[in-house]
């Protein structure tokens, strides 16, 4: 699904490699978790992939099922099923919720040519995501993510993903600033959407949202690179003992 | 203070060939009035301190510059509504076009018959509102525009007419100078929308004086454009009794010069008064000008000034707004905002925001800001899938909302927005 070898990226504005050479590569249908301590470069890697300005690749490549991501503008690349939770949702006076749901899911559809959802048919749909979400007709109606609570913006991140239906899902820190129960809400929203064609990159600092949506294969960034990968144990073995262990054994 | 030698030969040369309509005599005083106000004032030039963002030569010179007429491919606005319509043609009332100038709660008559009627509720109106406007600023285009209108129409308002007014403008001649004076009086208690919409004239000066009675409403929403070559100076004069209210709304597109002055004055208690005003221009040629004086001389009241513009290309937008608390006029509450969103920087926007307070006890405050499309929340859009043009003209009506959201029907906003969407894409 996702391919990236070798990726190197720096800071467009002043001269500091963020990302020294990052391999990973995603299977359809598998969910992976990358975690690692402050400014290891786990956020940048998910703003590279999306496509937000302020980076330059100066090495390495990342492939969206065959089709280099770096060639494409944030918005060919969502089309192409790429999607990222941000880990601060932005707010937008002024455009309604949903009004942006709209918006955007009939300008992916547009892309692949497919006709535009009805409003009908949308509303239908969203209600019904929105339901399973706990996110209210109110919250649907209210400007994007203006006055929300932490917790509600997460929420209508996965919401945006449940009507996107992206194939490669990129969550960045998504359990950050939420209760134990908005967590078990928002991992639920995800499991829901695992499928065999789908695949997810959670970016964590802990071990406790991994609970919750159980990853296949972890990984630990540090300085800019993937320095160890393993199976969910991985991510037990950072919340016993702390990065410091690893990074030890692998430097 | 003698006026400067450039404001008298401005002023007699634009009035040398101007001819001042006659009729009866106190519409004959009320024109000679207006004309020694506007001598005693003098016409603005580009050194007066009220003119300093927007040079008024092109209104002021004595034959009017030529406009383009601009083929309107969009249709007439609000079409769809049911609306009593009253149409002028380069500033000359259509009969044939407009509908019978009467309904229900309603006394209709062209301004030109009001003049020439002895006995006429006009008289306590025209011009008074004008003249009242002129201190603590002069404002000597108004004064021009009472000496010499040539139409209009005058409106007496004494029910609650289901029915909107819409004052609709067609311009067709290239070379057309159009002077309307309209009034408006709202008796106690009765309510009335009006609507203004169309190019109305190559150069177009429009005045129009409203007077609100306790407990009455005025409601105004105005359109302006799409003509790129106008030059128009409109004036609002009004005064807001007890427990009225008053709503503004303005939208402008394109335009050389648009210079919309609204002039309230607030007089009795707990009475609201909003104006309220979106423009959108692409261009060097684009200059637009919102001038606004509020005055609250009465307890318990409120106004809101809301002003948004999205300029890109070199345009220029200007406001000038002035909150002024007299001393007795506790209680009051008083908003303003100004914001332009500037979308590349060769566009400017100058502003002039003032407070002048009083009273002791009052609630005012006020904003002005520029600033460019946000460019998170442009990521954002565009990593949802929306393309960079469609994002930023989403971000775009984002802004121009808190403006548009004080027009009280949504049907009317609906219509608007279509209108802006349109301009945004086109002008992507």
């Amino acid at each position: 699904m996702l391919e990236i070898k070798g990726l190197k990226v720096k800071l467009e504005e002043e001269d500091k490699q963020i990302l020294k050479g990052v391999d990973l590569s995603i299977e359809p249908g598998t969910v992976h978790a990358i975690m690692g301590p402050n400014g290891s470069g786990k956020s940048t890697l998910s703003y590279v992939l999306s496509g937000k300005d302020g980076y330059e690749v100066t090495g390495g490549a990342a492939m969206l099922e065959g089709a280099d991501l770096f060639d494409m503008e944030p918005e060919e690349r969502a089309a192409a099923g790429l999607f990222l939770a941000f880990q601060y949702p932005v707010e937008i006076p002024g455009v309604g919720n949903m009004t942006f749901l709209r918006t955007a899911v009939n300008a992916q559809r547009k892309v692949r040519g497919e006709e535009e959802l009805s409003a009908g048919d949308f509303l239908k749909e969203v209600r019904a995501k929105a339901k399973s979400l706990k996110i209210d007709a109110d919250m649907l109606k209210r400007p994007v993510n203006v006055g929300f609570s932490g917790g509600e913006k997460k929420r209508n991140e996965i919401l945006q993903m449940a009507m996107l239906e992206p194939k490669m899902c990129i969550l960045d820190e998504t359990d950050s600033g939420l209760d134990v129960d908005a967590m078990k809400l928002v991992a639920e929203g995800v499991n829901a959407l695992r499928s065999e064609g789908r695949s997810f990159l959670v970016i964590t600092h802990y071990q406790r949202l991994l609970d919750h949506i159980q990853p296949d294969i972890v990984h630990i960034m540090a300085e800019g690179r993937i320095v160890k990968s393993g199976g969910p144990e991985l991510a037990l073995e950072v919340e016993n003992n702390g990065y410091a262990d690893i990074l030890a054994e692998v430097a | 203070m003698a006026l400067a030698q450039l404001k008298i030969d401005t002023t007699e040369a634009r009035l040398a060939d101007a001819r001042v309509p006659q009729g009866a005599a106190w519409g004959n005083a009320a024109r000679a009035d207006a004309m020694a106000r506007v001598r005693q004032m003098g016409l603005p030039t580009k050194r007066d301190e009220y003119w300093k963002y927007t040079d008024p030569a092109s209104l002021t010179v004595a034959d009017a510059p030529e406009a383009a007429v601009f083929e309107n491919d969009e249709g007439l606005l609000f079409a769809d509504v049911d609306r009593l319509r009253i149409v002028f043609v380069d500033g000359v009332f259509d009969a044939d076009a407009s509908d019978d100038l009467t309904g229900e709660g309603l006394e209709i008559d062209r301004l030109a018959i009001a003049m020439d009627t002895d006995i006429h509720w006009a008289k306590e109106l025209y011009g008074i509102l004008e003249a009242r406007g002129q201190t603590p600023v002069e404002r000597p285009l108004a004064a021009l525009n009472t000496a010499l209108a040539t139409d209009g129409v005058v409106i007496r308002v004494t029910g609650k007419p289901t029915k909107p007014i819409n004052f609709i403008y067609l311009h067709r001649d290239v070379a057309s100078d159009a002077v309307l004076h309209n009034l408006v009086k709202v008796e106690p208690g009765a309510e009335v929308t009006l609507l203004e919409t169309g190019p109305a004239a190559a150069r177009f000066s429009e005045l129009l004086e409203v007077d609100v009675a306790d407990g009455g409403k005025f409601n105004h929403v105005r359109a302006q454009g799409r003509d790129h070559e106008r030059r128009a100076v409109t004036h609002c004069f009004a005064k807001i009794a007890a427990n009225a209210v008053f709503k503004s709304f303005t939208l402008t597109f394109n335009g050389v010069l648009t210079r919309n002055e609204c002039v309230l004055e607030i007089v009795g208690d707990d009475a609201i008064a909003h104006v309220a005003g979106a423009c959108v221009g692409d261009g060097r040629d684009f200059h637009h000008d919102d001038t606004v004086f509020i005055t609250h001389d009465a307890v318990n009241c409120e106004s809101r000034q809301v002003f948004k513009k999205v300029l890109r290309n070199g345009a220029t937008g200007v406001f000038q707004g002035k909150i002024l608390v007299k001393k007795d006029a506790q209680k009051t509450d008083g908003y303003q905002i100004s914001q332009s969103l500037l979308l590349d920087e060769d566009s400017q926007f100058l502003a002039k925001p003032e407070l002048e307070i009083y009273a002791d006890d009052v609630a005012c405050s006020h904003g002005s800001t520029s600033g460019a499309i946000d460019e998170t929340a442009l990521f954002y859009l565009r990593s949802r899938g929306v393309p960079h043009d469609d994002a930023r003209n989403l971000l775009t009506l984002s802004f121009l909302a808190e403006a548009l959201d004080e027009i009280e029907d949504q049907n009317l906003t609906e219509e608007l927005r279509d209108r802006l969407e349109g301009w945004l894409a086109r002008h992507s």
